[in-house]
């Protein structure tokens, strides 16, 4: 097999070209190779092997960036004649595409600079807009296989900036932690000799001095979180945190001017500085993923409206009842329209999953969200873009709740018991010591709020979490956050979406059916499907056994019915059931493609959805495991008792379901209790996925298109669901554990604080002490759930 | 010993200044992307050597 050497797909034989002792398989990725090779770019393929992408055709697509407005609202900076706009760009995959993009200025001078975040696959563009325009850069991208993929979403969306506080924090944290600990040395092995006694003070005030910027800017999250949570009468993990810390401070103050002792303060450093690293470990996201994706990640910025026989590129906010629009091949339909020309094949595969075009006839309704796939076509549009029936999902009262949404995690939950129970030990032991005095009073009320402060508690989840979010992450489920572990541990009923779900829209199963074709015939069939541009003819071609390629004798293709053709001695006529006038009498709506040879219906070429392999296995597991299982389609019952064969026996199956049916589906679950897992794919399941308690998006390719979710699987590991849930129970599991560790150190800890004997020493090893071993324990466990879980 | 005043101020002193230039280095960006420059630095030159390498295949 020979493989192309710029973008290393496969060279149909016929096809290949070669140039400079190379190989390629179409004509754009050797356009691609010379205009690399004449730059003195070549290295591009010694980095990586065949990084490149086939060229698109792009050339009528970014007409829009002629506009002005427009492009004023894609850049991120314009001074002068300085632009600076930041793309992005899906086809971002290794070393050799960082090379070349960043040396985008050797291939237009008007580019001053450009650099490359790989982990977002964006590219930020300095450019001179009066020897170059947006267009023009855009273009020359497009024309070396690196598209930039403009959506409405880039409208108006300035560069958020990027809050580098939590990094400040735990630097100054750190330093503070550090240098404390060294200036303190002398202090823990305080043997009564004459030189600690001359130089403590300087030590101590020294260490206040340190402690000072940790104590007013490192742990300010923590105040502010406590008051909030005060004020929101929730005992969360953060105020018995900054009960502790300000405790530890003020009685270092006291023990160092007053009582002659060290103080605490290096654990109190110490504390700030494990708990901020904690914060960063959960910070863990994946940048190239997007979980927020609304329509307007998938609908362009701009179409082209028809205007007195003009094209003209006007923005889709612009777009108003009535507008005439074209939409061209792979274009994206943005609002819903009526059709004007005579046919249409729109692919719904964002909306519903569905693989197959469907047909549509002049005067159709077309509803937003398809792609047309063929020739450019006419469209009127019926409403404007944020009343279309799909865009009307996202009005739903579940879109704009979910942001202030806040769950009740685990660690909240302990701190709830915990809190009230460390307060009243404090006080107890005040009253107890009290009656001794009151300066032994004081030095345990203290010492217990020191030694409890729940530091270890706080600590195990985040460190649970973010290990766990990185092991699934490895086996090809990306988590938006670490909340989201603890609703799949807790998730008792799961719905699936069929469509794109259940089956898969990349492999389609194409089956023939009936009279058998010999050699001879199916060559000629392949050839006559060769000369036309409808999809399912494409897909056929795909699939027909490889042969010589010749050219008909005649071909003739009648728009929304079939091909008509003559291959040496044979007379074709393929398409659509209507126009051979056969009756087609089986209840399931398969997309079919009848084959007529001499004026005989051979047979028929059905297009099945395929099903993801495994699904029965999966069923059963899920099945054995007790957990409720639903599948909810868009579609009619047609394939309901094939989905009854795969699908384990009390699986309830739910059809006829449009969006909205779908997100009232899961309330009605939930109202009964449930915690519903969704597992869903396209711009239809998005205000299921929204309402669900986790809602999981499926994804042949996670990088593109996946509708707004808490977590994106990679449809590769479907399978795995079942594992994925089993060690989410196991991470709670783990996070159990561990508070039983951190409590038993904090009885240890209060044992000595109750008895007055908290050294500052003993605060110094307990603390370290417990937050490694806690630590280590929890990425040890985690490490072994995620090979133990059952899959 | 009263060097010792000397020594510790100069220890805190030398942190300090890392402790700036973790500061100024995270402010200048260099913490935002992790990934990018480290395949970055090992393709500086490359672009002139390739030049050269092709006007030699011209020269032949």
């Amino acid at each position: 097999m020979l493989n192309c050497y710029h973008c290393g797909n496969e060279i149909i034989e016929n096809e290949m070209l070669v140039f400079d002792d190379k190989k390629f398989c179409c004509k754009g990725c050797q356009t691609v190779y010379e205009l690399f090779s004449d730059n003195g770019l070549t290295n591009y393929y010694d980095f990586e092997k065949n990084p490149g992408a086939k060229p698109k055709d792009a050339d009528a697509k970014f007409n829009y960036l002629e506009n002005a407005n427009i492009v004023s609202k894609l850049l991120d900076f314009q001074e002068g004649s300085t632009q600076i706009v930041r793309l992005y760009i899906p086809h971002i995959h290794c070393s050799s595409c960082i090379w070349i993009l960043e040396n985008l200025n050797t291939l237009n001078s008007g580019i001053s600079q450009s650099q490359v975040v790989f982990s977002q696959k964006k590219v930020t563009i300095v450019f001179n807009s009066e020897t170059v325009s947006l267009k023009e850069i855009v273009l020359l991208l497009a024309s070396i296989g690196y598209e930039p993929y403009i959506s409405l979403e880039n409208f108006d969306n300035k560069p958020k900036l990027i809050d580098r506080n939590l990094l400040y924090k735990t630097g100054v944290a750190f330093f503070g932690f550090g240098n404390i600990m060294l200036l303190s040395f002398p202090e823990y092995f305080n043997v009564n000799d004459y030189w600690i006694h001359q130089y403590k003070d300087f030590f101590r005030y020294l260490n206040i001095f340190l402690a000072l910027p940790v104590f007013l800017y490192s742990a300010t999250p923590y105040y502010i979180s406590a008051y909030h949570s005060i004020k929101a009468k929730a005992f969360n993990i953060d105020i018995p945190m900054a009960l502790g810390i300000i405790v530890m401070f003020l009685r270092s103050l006291v023990d160092i001017f007053f009582q002659d002792g060290a103080g605490f303060l290096d654990s109190m450093c110490g504390l700030v500085f494990f708990m901020l690293s904690g914060k960063l470990i959960q910070q863990t996201t994946y940048n190239f993923l997007s979980f927020e994706r609304d329509y307007k990640s998938y609908f362009p910025i701009a179409v082209t409206k028809i205007e007195n026989k003009a094209e003209v590129p006007i923005q889709v906010y612009e777009i108003e009842k009535g507008t005439h629009l074209m939409i061209r091949n792979e274009e994206l339909i943005p609002v819903d329209a009526v059709l004007l020309s005579d046919t249409a094949y729109i692919d719904y595969s964002f909306v519903t999953g569905e693989a197959v075009p469907v047909e549509k006839k002049s005067g159709d309704k077309i509803f937003a969200g398809g792609k047309q796939v063929g020739n450019a076509i006419v469209i009127e549009a019926v409403n404007s873009v944020s009343q279309s029936y799909l865009t009307q999902l996202w009005s739903n009262e579940v879109f704009q709740k979910r942001t202030s949404q806040k769950l009740k995690t685990i660690t909240d939950r302990a701190s709830r018991i915990f809190t009230p129970a460390l307060l009243s030990i404090a006080f107890i032991g005040f009253i107890g010591w009290s009656f001794v005095s009151f300066n032994d009073a004081f030095n345990v009320l203290t010492a217990v709020l020191i030694v409890a402060c729940p530091c270890a508690l706080a600590l195990t989840a985040p460190y649970t979490w973010g290990n766990v979010i990185r092991l699934m992450g490895k086996r090809k489920l990306y988590l938006k956050n670490t909340a989201v572990i603890e609703q799949l541990s807790k998730a008792d009923v799961l719905v699936f979406d069929k469509t794109g779900t259940l089956t898969s829209n990349k492999n389609q199963q194409i089956k023939y059916v009936g009279e058998h074709l010999t050699k001879e015939e199916l060559m000629a069939v392949k050839n006559i499907v060769r000369g036309s541009n409808h999809p399912l003819s494409r897909r056929l071609y795909m699939v027909l056994p490889e042969c010589n390629i010749k050219k008909p004798l005649l071909f003739n293709e009648i728009a929304g019915k079939g091909i008509e053709g003559i291959f040496e001695e044979y007379h074709l006529r393929i398409g659509s059931a209507n126009w051979l006038e056969i009756s087609d009498q089986s209840a399931v709506h398969d997309t079919k493609v009848y084959i007529e040879i001499d004026h005989k219906v051979k047979g028929y070429f059905v297009f099945e959805n395929e099903y993801r392999k495994g699904i029965k296995k999966l069923f059963e597991t899920l099945k054995d495991r007790n957990y409720q299982l639903f599948v909810l389609s868009g579609d009619n019952n047609g394939e309901e008792k094939m989905l009854r064969q795969l699908v384990s026996a009390d699986t309830q199956l739910v059809f006829n379901q449009k969006p909205e049916d779908k997100l009232r589906f899961i309330e009605n679950l939930q109202s009964h209790g449930k915690n519903v897992l969704m597992i869903g794919d396209g711009l239809n399941d998005a205000g299921a996925l929204a309402q669900s308690n986790i809602g999981i998006s499926i994804s042949e390719n996670v990088n593109v298109f996946t509708p707004a979710s808490d977590a994106i699987l990679d449809a590769g590991a479907f399978t795995k669901i079942p594992y994925f849930l089993s060690f989410a129970k196991n991470a709670m599991k783990t996070i159990k554990m561990s508070y039983c560790l951190a409590i038993s150190y904090n009885i240890v800890g209060l044992s000595f604080a109750l008895s007055n004997q908290l050294s500052p020493l003993v605060a110094a090893i307990i603390m370290p002490v417990s937050t490694a071993t806690i630590i280590s324990f929890v990425t040890l466990m985690s490490g072994i759930y995620a090979k133990k879980s059952k899959g | 010993m009263g060097v010792i005043y000397i020594l510790i101020c100069i220890s805190v002193f030398v942190a300090a200044v890392f402790l700036y230039l973790f500061i100024k280095s995270v402010k200048s960006g260099q913490f935002d992307d992790q990934y990018t420059p480290s395949i970055r630095m090992l393709f500086d030159d490359e672009l002139k050597k390739k030049k050269n390498n092709k006007s030699q295949k011209q020269s032949n």
